[in-house]
């Protein structure tokens, strides 16, 4: 047995764009244990309920997070639809499903990007990170926002999209896909890359069951779980399957997500060939009756729970908001157990750690 | 149509009962969800869901604010993160925690910020 030594990681790393801190306990240059430490700014959002009513709290929700902004605002508003028993037009539901696809491609690249910064391959990085702006050029173009749109509100969305800008989405999608793919054949080929992440930070299935891994984590582990099967927006009607990988290891994390961004791509283009015509939102009236509604989203990170209790009132009486990445702190200390300390960094960005959302 | 979300099953507990009961759905292969709390008169309102097969299960029960909850950490290890938070936030009080952080979990700036009796 070596010499064991405790290693500070973060909250300030260069992989870490926010903070969250690891106590790694090192024996020669394996990691034996992970202890994290996350809270450094706590920002307190689900109590603002009290001070907002809740056709206005969505703007609070859906600043949570700048990178799933957008399933803050549906997941928000889908537990309050639940509450008051409002039923979404057909069309505002297509939409949602239209805007969270694209928001799972831009978090993905954004996401592929700072895999590849993290393992020290910057041309890869810029390219995911310009075939992004195409996604957020499409948002600008449809919400006029490029990080909180503000387009999903209580009983539907605040704007439609027309056919033609709906055709140019997909033919802008079109395009980026052949790009895209180039890049994928680098992540998934490329023999430098692949030696930073083939085999390592493994989780397995059962693993994953145990620790209660959520989103791409767990269906990289082999666990076919996703909310998007749960009936929510317009899903069953594009014939959605989740994506799953068997390996559990950093290298089936990032296959799981480049999968997804393609069928994300079909997902748009079907829901574009099949969008009804008609009303964009329903009517919302009067307060938010007494009761409690729990519902989830899938985010691009995994599954989100919201929870609202009303009471008769203008103002809820709480609010909550479960993010993925609460959920797979546990996984993700498991999977640095074993692993050689330089790759810690990689195994911490796999999870794809959103401490704005953690840190609601 | 399956629209799994609309289902909400909510079975109210006594405090005493929750091992037990998280340990039977644990068994019968459920996930732990999240666990949150809610201040009521009456002292904590706490939520654990579950969910197998994308239907969750929500077990509800309410602690008085000076009694402690045992700790379902040692049936769901993952049950720290919300204890912890619970423990920061409301000062709910849990015995038996396999990670407590000692009100350490979040760095804020008074103790207990969302019970303001505290």
């Amino acid at each position: 047995m070596g010499k064991r030594t405790i290693i500070p990681f973060g909250p300030q790393h260069p992989v870490l764009p926010e903070p969250v801190h690891l106590d790694l306990v090192i024996e020669d240059e394996k990691v034996v244990e992970a202890i994290p430490s996350i809270g450094f700014i706590h920002r307190g959002l689900e109590k603002l309920v009290e001070k907002k009513e809740y056709t206005e709290m969505v703007y609070v929700i859906e600043r949570i997070c700048g990178i799933c902004s957008f399933g803050h605002g549906w997941g928000y508003s889908h537990v309050i639809e639940g509450l008051m028993n409002i039923e979404v037009p057909e069309r505002a539901q297509y939409l949602r499903t239209i805007w969270h696809e694209l928001s799972r491609i831009h978090s993905h690249m954004l996401w592929l990007g700072l895999l590849a910064d993290g393992f020290g391959f910057e041309a890869l990085f810029m390219h995911c990170w310009r075939l992004r702006e195409s996604v957020l050029d499409l948002f600008e173009k449809t919400t006029g926002g490029r990080v909180i749109f503000s387009v999903c509100k209580v009983g539907g969305v605040r704007k439609d999209i027309d056919k033609e800008t709906l055709d140019e989405m997909v033919s802008v999608l079109t395009n980026m896909k052949k790009e895209f793919k180039e890049l994928a054949d680098t992540f998934l080929n490329d023999y430098s890359v692949k030696n930073r992440l083939v085999g390592i930070g493994r989780l397995s299935k059962e693993e994953a069951a145990e620790l209660c891994a959520v989103g791409p984590m767990a269906r990289a582990s082999g666990i076919a779980q996703d909310i998007r099967l749960t009936g929510n927006g317009v899903y069953e009607k594009l014939g959605f399957e989740p994506v799953i990988e068997t390996a559990g290891d950093c290298y089936a994390r990032t296959l799981v997500r480049i999968r997804e961004i393609l069928q994300s791509i079909d997902l748009i283009a079907k829901a574009v060939e099949q969008i009804p015509e008609g009303e964009i939102a329903a009517p919302v009236k009067g307060n938010a009756p007494k009761g409690e509604f729990i519902t989830r989203i899938e985010q691009p990170r995994g599954e989100c729970f919201y929870y609202a209790k009303g009471a008769d009132s203008k103002f809820l009486e709480r609010i909550r908001v479960r993010t993925p990445t609460n959920m797979n702190i546990p996984a993700m200390v498991k999977c640095l157990q074993g692993c050689d300390l330089a790759d810690v960094p990689m195994v911490v960005l796999t999870i794809d750690p959103c401490i704005s959302c953690t840190e609601r | 149509m399956s629209e799994k979300w609309r289902i909400q099953n909510f079975i109210a507990i006594e405090p005493a009962q929750l091992a037990e009961k998280v340990q039977d759905l644990k068994a019968e292969g459920c996930r732990l969800g999240q666990v949150h709390c809610t201040k009521v008169p009456e002292g904590f309102e706490l939520t654990y869901s579950f969910d197998k097969d994308h239907v969750l299960t929500n077990l509800r029960l309410v602690v008085p604010e000076e009694e402690e909850i045992m700790s379902i950490t040692g049936i769901y290890w993952a049950a720290f993160i919300f204890e912890n938070e619970m423990q920061d936030l409301f000062g709910v009080k849990f015995k038996h925690m396999a990670l407590n952080y000692g009100g350490n979990f979040f760095k804020v700036s008074q103790p207990t910020p969302w019970n303001p009796k505290n």
